[in-house]
């Protein structure tokens, strides 16, 4: 994205963004920004409401959701002001100069907190947390309950986390002002519903914002959905400059404010016989969605609701969902969207069910499965499962992933006292999702008002040129999955060419080319419905070659052979055309034609299944057409001393339906493992109690690399979707469904856990294996309830006697001197300084605002100092005592003791280098102190500013 | 060494994939923005800006480098080269892109020029590498497309094909 040309005169965007999960916006200063010298227009919050609506909410609630904040902010991250500047480096050093006080409030982070009848509410209109809540029931539930003979429940805390991809979010916005209609260029990803909620929200026609998407995008896994609020506020900032305005999110902005999966509270009952087959399920979800409910939010509840049996047969079913807001980043697509949530507590109660009936899981697995003669099989609550034998496909992945003997590496490894275990998984995967299921969260008689929505829109469109050259387009956002090479190959295989000889083309832009609200490259639709429609195109063109080439040849249409770039009759290859002479008669001799055709340039086809109803009157929703299969075995060691997880083997079967390139379904195999391997063991978005945000950097929020990622084997059981052109159905997001659970049943078995909770970091299991961990003395930086905590305490000799000492800390010259980086300190009285200050930790370098008071003053024997810093990077709060002895003459013996709290990016990037850089600080501090009271060469640095710094305002 | 002003731009000499280029740098320019906005160099890929990620890694005198965590200003004399340098001509692919492009090394692509530059560099150095030499190599490098199984693959047969030419030379 940041490769593509840019219109003269571009400018460049910066967001300013929250440093508060939860706070009152009070005032605004924007001066000294707008006056810095190449600083085009700096927008807040105010300005950009005046110019544009609220992004549209996805439930009837009243409430408003937009891409900036303006009288309050709900989240660390949320913007609160744009600069534009003649580039980048300017825009952030602008930022740094706009002055915002908040009033904190506090802040609400966990699901069921959010429902507490005294929990802070986010949106005052809501009267509480929650958004949504809907109640379904399917079959005779409580029947089921009554009569079954175990009653068998989970409870889980699916974690947030999000796919990251390498490339972050950018966006190139134009105003034209006499046709009121915006020209924009971003990475985002579809689904093109969301058009309409751009164009809205810049109180536009949809036929003037003009939306284009760059030939191909580094990656994006759902994430890029996400883009579109940054659209809008782009748009309007381009607007008030006048010029056009580029934003490239950096990577601190994408961790803390782009678009992460949903965390999610699941308790889950089953009502289950002796033999281990489930009769009824009965589901409780909260959904936690963040701060706003952002379109398609809360669609990640109900992408899988017509699959909430997995690949089970079961008839009974009663969901209830309910879509909280908390005081955490807003929520979107993500690679297995829905999924991995809905899995996680499915198969971990499937596991619970064979311990608590002392039942081998893989029985109750096969007791449960849909059988193929069953299929197409409508679920209880409305998914029509299309095809497969989910049954052969487990027994053949138990051959061919060598089960036996891994049970055999598992009665071995226990024999020499090592934790190793075993785990099981069995989902089935949606692909091309039904653009109405959503609307599910609706009552039927609000969508009976809003009126049906249904359908998955695909559409391809192949050109041929006045030389016969063919070229594709389609209305999808690549982002790695092989278009070019999979397009070009079913095209070519339709018309007789190489693949080589056809152009892929996969720019989109709305002004132009054919597209619907389907389009876009999610809901792993490429395969299924993408290529399957290039293929309708690809078909109805050659229908019309071969009439025109059976005119030429002297042969029925039926009897016109496409093959190795020529057009000829069967039987009688020397009665040939070449291609590009058929292909281009439309465009030198369209007289040549058949009497009742128009052309053969352009053939553009749409395709969407009618499978893909709209939710019934009963609530059952068919969400997706495909229905992928897989089962997922793997077996786990747990290293006793660290808790470090080692996958022994992983083994993963697919039924995919047609796999149309069998490297390309290996990238989407092994990429979505990795992926699903992070959440499970490394990746978590943490937040503090109080809303802060604690992965804020690579380093902190940790995906996995080379050395943590095993090869899985991957096995595939091709059972063709009736349903779609091609045979083929989704693959891309089936391990992020299956993975994560698979390895935590492996984990559980290995150490006889009941619960597991992932990440399954090292520590977590340590604490499983060791018990809890003590204390440790001394000092520290802890993450804690409050956010970051650091406290310490020390002490240091300075050779000065105790009255020299105490007056060097009390004097704002030695201070405006010694302290680093202070444009200013002021005493504003006997006992209260201010000072600006700039300062750099870790990565992140901010100007900070410090007020300092001294208290308990004890001259010249100790002092009490608090107070507080405040910048757009962060914000803290702390006390310190500090006591001076005489140790002698000439003498002085320094105690101190600390306390502070720190938030903001500041802790969210720098956290785990606080505790290290706080000893080191007081160190110099001590240091240098010494060396400036004994009159030697003390550095300029920090004495007691960075006292000051560890006391009152942190770094 | 000389002292450079905040705030002004400063004239820069060095080579780059082999050729003499110059150009202007603030002294707080990235080297990772000096290639991509100056130069016009856009095969270097920015992916976090704080030397996790690998995407942005260029080789400096033979070294590889994330240009993000590197001043422009500090490249006077130096020779960069960047994943623009790799092929040996408009085309024709490298041994080792080569084998990326065959083995499906990569899907988007974005992390793809930072890997290559780590591994030609230490393809040159090592003739022989074991899958796990080559994976603690990766592992400077994050990638969310491939699971990375398919870029050691890659790895693997580039460096066997480089030491059988090796070998036959």
């Amino acid at each position: 994205m940041d490769d593509c040309g840019t219109p003269p005169g571009t400018l460049h965007a910066a967001i300013l963004r929250s440093p508060h999960a939860h706070a009152l916006i009070e005032r605004v200063e924007v001066e000294r920004a707008r006056a810095l010298p190449g600083v085009a227009a700096v927008l807040t919050g105010a300005d950009i409401q005046a110019l544009t609506s609220s992004l549209v909410v996805g439930v009837k609630a009243p409430m408003e959701c937009w891409p900036i904040a303006a009288d309050r902010v709900r989240y660390v991250g949320e913007p609160v002001a744009v600069v534009v500047a003649r580039d980048r480096y300017l825009a952030e050093d602008a930022l740094d100069l706009i002055e915002i006080r908040y009033a904190p409030l506090p802040a609400v982070v966990a699901p069921r907190a959010a429902l507490e009848p005294d929990a802070p509410v986010l949106h005052a209109g809501l009267q509480g947390n929650l958004a949504s809540d809907r109640s379904f029931r399917y079959g005779d539930p409580e029947a089921a309950f009554a009569a079954a003979p175990h009653r068998i429940a989970v409870e889980i805390d699916y974690p947030r986390n999000a796919c990251t991809p390498i490339e972050t979010y950018g966006v190139v916005a134009e105003y034209e002002p006499g046709a009121d209609a915006y020209d924009v260029l971003a990475n985002f990803q579809g689904p093109f519903s969301i058009h309409a909620v751009i164009a809205r929200a810049l109180r536009v026609p949809g036929n003037r914002l003009r939306l284009r998407t760059p030939p191909d995008s580094g990656g994006s896994f759902g994430v890029k959905q996400g883009v579109f609020p940054y659209i809008v506020l782009i748009a309007a900032a381009a607007r008030v400059a006048g010029r056009p305005v580029k934003w490239i999110e950096d990577r601190l902005e994408h961790l803390a404010a782009s678009s992460v999966a949903t965390n999610r509270a699941t308790r889950l009952a089953a009502a289950v016989e002796a033999d281990g087959r489930i009769t009824a399920l009965d589901w409780d979800q909260i959904e936690d969605c963040g701060a706003h409910l952002r379109a398609p939010e809360p669609a990640t509840l109900y992408r899988m609701h017509g699959n909430m049996t997995g690949a089970y047969t079961v008839r009974h079913v009663a969901i209830r969902n309910r879509v909280v807001l908390t005081n955490k980043a807003p929520t979107g697509l993500n690679r297995g969207f829905g999924g991995p949530q809905v899995y996680f507590a499915l198969e971990r109660l499937v596991q619970r069910i064979a311990l608590e009936l002392r039942l081998d899981p893989l029985e109750v697995l096969r007791r449960n499965l849909v059988p193929a003669s069953a299929m197409p099989y409508r679920t209880a609550s409305g998914a029509l499962l299309d095809s497969g034998d989910y049954r052969a496909a487990l027994e053949a992945a138990l051959a061919g992933g060598g089960h036996a003997e891994l049970l055999a590496r598992r009665d071995a490894a226990r024999a020499e006292g090592r934790l190793y275990g075993i785990g099981y998984t069995a989902v089935v995967e949606p692909s091309v999702s039904n653009m109405g299921y959503i609307s599910a969260v609706l009552t039927p008689a609000e969508r009976q008002r809003a009126g049906p929505k249904n359908g998955a829109q695909a559409t391809a469109t192949i050109n041929l040129d006045p030389v016969g050259s063919a070229t594709v387009h389609v209305a999808s956002t690549p982002q790695g999955q092989g278009h070019r090479t999979v397009l070009a190959q079913v095209v070519a295989d339709e018309l007789g060419l190489h693949p080589q000889d056809v152009r892929v083309v996969t720019e989109m832009d709305t002004a132009k080319d054919a597209w619907s609200i389907a389009s876009g490259n999610y809901a792993s639709r490429f395969a299924p419905a993408v290529a399957g429609v290039t293929k309708l195109a690809a078909e109805r063109l050659r229908g019309r070659l071969a009439r025109i080439a059976a005119s030429q040849l002297n042969v029925a249409t039926e009897d016109v052979v496409f093959a190795g770039g020529r057009i000829f009759a069967r039987g009688n290859p020397d009665n040939a055309l070449p291609f590009a002479r058929v292909a281009s008669a439309s465009h030198w001799a369209p007289g040549t034609l058949p009497a009742d055709m128009d052309q053969a340039v352009r053939e553009t086809a749409y395709w969407t299944p009618p499978e893909l109803t709209a939710p019934d009157e009963a609530d059952a929703v068919n969400s997706s057409l495909c229905h992928g299969f897989i089962f997922d075995f793997c077996g786990v060691e747990v290293d006793r001393t660290t808790g470090q997880v080692r996958i022994d083997r992983y083994v993963t079967m697919h039924d995919c339906g047609r796999v149309l390139h069998p490297g390309m379904v290996a990238g989407q195999v092994t990429g979505g493992f990795a992926h699903a391997l992070g959440a499970a063991l490394f990746e978590e978005h943490s937040y503090g109690a109080d809303g802060s945000f604690a992965t804020g950097t690579f380093a902190d929020y940790l995906v996995p690399t080379a050395m943590e990622v095993p090869e899985p084997v991957t096995l595939h059981h091709e059972t063709p979707s009736p349903f779609t052109p091609l045979g083929a159905k989704g693959v891309g997001e089936g391990n992020c469904m299956s993975t994560p659970v698979c390895i935590a049943n492996a984990v559980a078995d290995a150490l006889g856990l009941k619960d597991v909770t992932l990440p399954l970091l090292p520590a977590r299991l340590a604490a499983h294996i060791h018990g809890p961990e003590a204390a440790r003395p001394g000092g520290g930086a802890v993450p804690v309830a409050g956010g970051r905590q650091l406290f310490g305490e020390g002490s240091a000799m300075v050779a000065a006697p105790r009255e020299r000492v105490w007056a060097m800390l009390l004097d704002p010259t030695t201070l405006a001197a010694v302290v680093p980086g202070a444009h200013d300190v002021q005493r504003v009285s006997e006992t209260e300084f201010r000072a600006e200050v700039t300062l750099g930790v870790g990565p992140v370098k901010g100007r900070y605002r410090v007020a300092l008071t001294l208290s308990d003053l004890d001259a010249p024997q100790a002092v009490t100092l608090s107070g507080g810093a405040e910048g757009a990077l962060g914000f803290g709060r702390g006390t310190g005592r500090v006591t001076l002895a005489e140790d002698g003459p000439e003498r002085t013996r320094i105690g101190y003791r600390y306390e502070a709290e720190i938030g903001g990016k500041v802790a969210s990037i720098a956290g785990r280098l606080l505790d290290g850089a706080a000893r080191l600080v007081i160190r110099q501090f001590f240091a240098a102190l010494a060396a400036h009271a004994g009159g030697g060469s003390a550095p300029r640095e920090g004495i007691f500013a960075r006292l000051l710094r560890l006391l009152g305002w942190r770094r | 060494m000389p002292r450079l002003k905040a705030g002004q731009r400063h004239w820069l000499h060095l080579t780059l994939n082999g050729k003499a280029v110059e150009g202007e740098a603030e002294p707080r320019l990235l080297l990772s923005d000096f290639l991509r906005y100056e130069l016009g160099a856009t095969g270097t890929h920015v992916g976090c800006e704080h030397g996790v990620c690998g995407a942005c890694t260029v080789q400096i005198d033979g070294a590889p480098a994330r240009a993000c965590l590197t001043l422009a200003v500090q490249m006077e004399g130096a020779a960069i080269r960047t994943v623009e340098g790799l092929a040996p001509a408009p085309d024709r692919l490298s041994i080792l892109q080569e084998a990326f492009r065959e083995h499906h090394g990569l899907q988007c692509g974005f992390c793809t020029p930072g890997i290559l530059m780590s591994l030609d560099a230490f393809l040159r150095e090592h003739r022989r590498p074991n899958e796990a030499a080559l994976r603690e190599v990766l592992s400077g490098h994050l990638c969310r497309c491939t699971g990375y199984a398919p870029i050691l693959r890659a790895a693997l047969a580039a460096a066997e094909r480089l030491a059988k030419e090796a070998g036959d030379a």
